[in-house]
């Protein structure tokens, strides 16, 4: 009767993983088309990727994207959390629902509503409205994480280093913020892998310098390539290194 | 170093709920100091208040001499050792105990020396490098304690600092609490709802009830000759029977017994006053209801032959226990007999 779990356990996996591993495994084709039988393997597909200027420029303005707009939402987040947390104000309550809201509001919806107002002001769309976009959606999840993991442990903690002396700004970057290490890694790196992947906003609110999930959208125009192929596998790498980075900064931490 | 504090009427509100009502004590500079009374009696408060964690809304403190009612904690001389220690996990014992040192802009190499000395005087110089976690609860309760001295307080704040531990380091935490009092001199006030670690611990036992200070005074002057009712229960078992006063003489279910007092009265006996041997107020025999020995006594419930109805506790010594419904007499030295007025049991309203 052991079989039949074992059996399941192979079908979910293979489920979830059968994609990807089909998208990676494509990606050493000797031919030119991602389709059976395999004749490779090959790196004639990254060869061509990592010379295409495009598709390099796409994913150093995807890193860039990525990590500067979490870096703000993550700074953001934890300002807010810090404040609704640490002091009693009237409506905190109403403000915590209002920073948490736009997680229940489609990427769709935020990236329309971005567009339209920085079209009414004039503004060009650009990387940097790519950027606000991305911290738009990421800032409600960073709050979020971040509130939820501050306790009467570092409250209390805190109290303590003002008796000893500390100012504020010290209480912050001396007990606040290294106490909360793994929370502010761990919102840092999701927001990174949610704006890595992000393709809405990023399509819309963005014209000639693209992140990489729009130049992927765009060679997908001119059909299947085992060049598709290689930048969806790279892709995927750099979210998988930035999931193992959180897991191995944060989860190992806390055993 | 140490410094005298002065509260002057102090009085604080937690929106509707009246914390503090008037509080005025002083303590001198090198004393020990126990904040006892029950939970929500507003010693934390008090205590908070001291430290600069709580602004009262009305009154003065003054530490030293100076003015320091609107003095932030972070620059009163005054440092707290935390009910739960309050820690910082991510810093060594050596970073913990410094950081007091580092926020007063010492620098490093006289900050690790001060912290190491502070280490050593409670015994944990060994564990330098390690983090708090590493720690059993008694080490963690030290290691506060060391923090909160490094940096030479005039005052040190304890709110039940040994609360968590168990009873028998509880017992060996109080000696030493005392001993490394006496050592630095600095003034120590701790809060305490457990009237043994007042009374083992302290120069003077300060006892509150709803927000009011009941009774200032040595430990054995409070245990022996409490000021309040209130006190007197608090401070240990006590036998409670309802008299009633006629000017100069009291009536009591075991005749008349010569103190002045008007109106409904409460007499208080401590269980151990209670002997049936010598001088005093005689209470007349009693029957053995129950008795079990404790080791150190027997305890007995005992029913007064005057008065059935009422139940006596007495801790009788500890070289026969009584069988069951034999008559033992009751005796109790006069200076143990203490009479309140029922009305000054603030627990009750």
């Amino acid at each position: 009767m052991r079989a039949l779990p074992f059996a399941y356990l192979v079908l979910a996996f293979a489920f979830i993983y059968l994609p990807v591993a089909t998208l990676v495994l494509f990606s050493f084709q000797g031919g030119t088309l991602p389709v059976s039988p395999f004749d490779g393997p090959s790196l004639r597909w990254y060869r061509e990727v990592l010379s295409d200027d495009d598709l390099t420029d796409a994913l150093v303005n995807s890193l860039f994207v990525a990590t500067l707009s979490s870096a703000l939402a993550v700074t953001l987040g934890f300002l807010a959390a810090y404040g609704l947390a640490r002091h009693t104000l009237s409506g905190s309550v109403l403000i915590r629902s209002l920073l948490i809201a736009p997680i229940t509001v489609s990427y769709l919806i935020v990236g329309l509503g971005l567009l339209i107002v920085v079209q009414r002001l004039g503004l060009g769309v650009s990387l940097l409205t790519v950027g606000i976009g991305h911290v738009v959606i990421n800032l409600p999840l960073c709050f979020a994480i971040l509130y939820a993991s501050m306790g009467a442990q570092q409250e209390n903690a805190e109290r303590a280093a003002r008796d000893l002396g500390a100012t504020e700004a010290q209480v912050v970057r001396l007990i606040t913020v290294p106490m909360l290490a793994p929370a502010i890694l761990a919102a840092f790196f999701l927001s990174v892998t949610l704006s890595w992947d992000e393709f809405i906003i990023a399509f819309l609110l963005s014209r000639f310098d693209v992140t990489l999930p729009v130049e992927i959208w765009s060679l997908l125009r001119s059909g299947l390539s085992p060049r598709l192929n290689a930048v969806g596998s790279f892709v995927f790498l750099v979210s998988v290194t930035a999931v193992l980075i959180l897991e191995i900064l944060v989860f190992r931490k806390r055993r | 170093m140490t410094a005298p504090v002065s509260l002057t009427n102090i009085d604080h509100h937690f929106g509707a709920f009246h914390a503090l009502k008037g509080i005025s004590l002083d303590i001198g500079a090198g004393e020990y100091i126990a904040l006892l009374g029950p939970s929500g009696c507003g010693k934390t408060t008090l205590l908070n208040v001291l430290g600069g964690f709580v602004e009262p809304m009305q009154g003065r403190v003054d530490i030293g001499g100076r003015d320091m009612t609107h003095v932030p904690a972070a620059k009163r001389p005054t440092t707290t050792v935390f009910q739960d220690y309050a820690l910082f996990p991510h810093m060594s014992l050596l970073d913990n105990v410094g950081f007091g040192l580092r926020m007063a802009g010492l620098g490093r190499r006289a900050r690790h020396d001060k912290a190491r000395a502070a280490l050593s005087l409670v015994g944990l110089e060994e564990a330098a490098q390690k983090r708090p976690h590493a720690l059993s609860g008694g080490q963690r309760q030290r290691v506060a304690l060391a923090r909160a001295l490094a940096v030479e307080p005039d005052v040190l704040l304890l709110d039940e600092p040994l609360g968590a531990l168990d009873l028998k380091l509880r017992r060996q935490m109080q000696d030493e609490l005392k001993a490394i009092q006496r050592k630095v001199g600095t003034t120590f006030v701790h809060v305490t709802h457990d009237q043994e670690e007042a009374m083992a611990i302290a120069d003077r036992i300060v006892v509150m009830n709803a927000g009011r200070i009941e009774d200032i005074g040595t430990p054995a002057r409070v245990y022996r000759q409490p000021q309040s009712l209130f006190a007197a229960a608090f401070m240990g078992e006590m036998n409670r029977i309802a008299v009633t006063g006629h000017g100069d003489s009291i009536e009591t279910p075991f005749g008349p017994l010569a103190r002045s007092g008007a109106g409904a009265l409460t007499l208080c006996i401590r269980p151990e006053a209670l002997c049936h041997a010598g001088e005093g107020f005689d209470l007349g025999p009693a029957t053995v209801r129950d008795a079990a020995f404790f080791g150190t006594h027997v305890r007995a419930h005992l029913s007064p032959v005057a008065a059935p109805e009422l139940t006596l506790v007495a801790h009788l010594p500890a070289c026969a226990v009584p069988a069951e419904g034999t008559q033992i007499a009751l005796r109790a030295d006069v200076e143990d007999v203490l009479v309140f007025d029922t009305e000054d049991d603030h627990a009750t309203h």
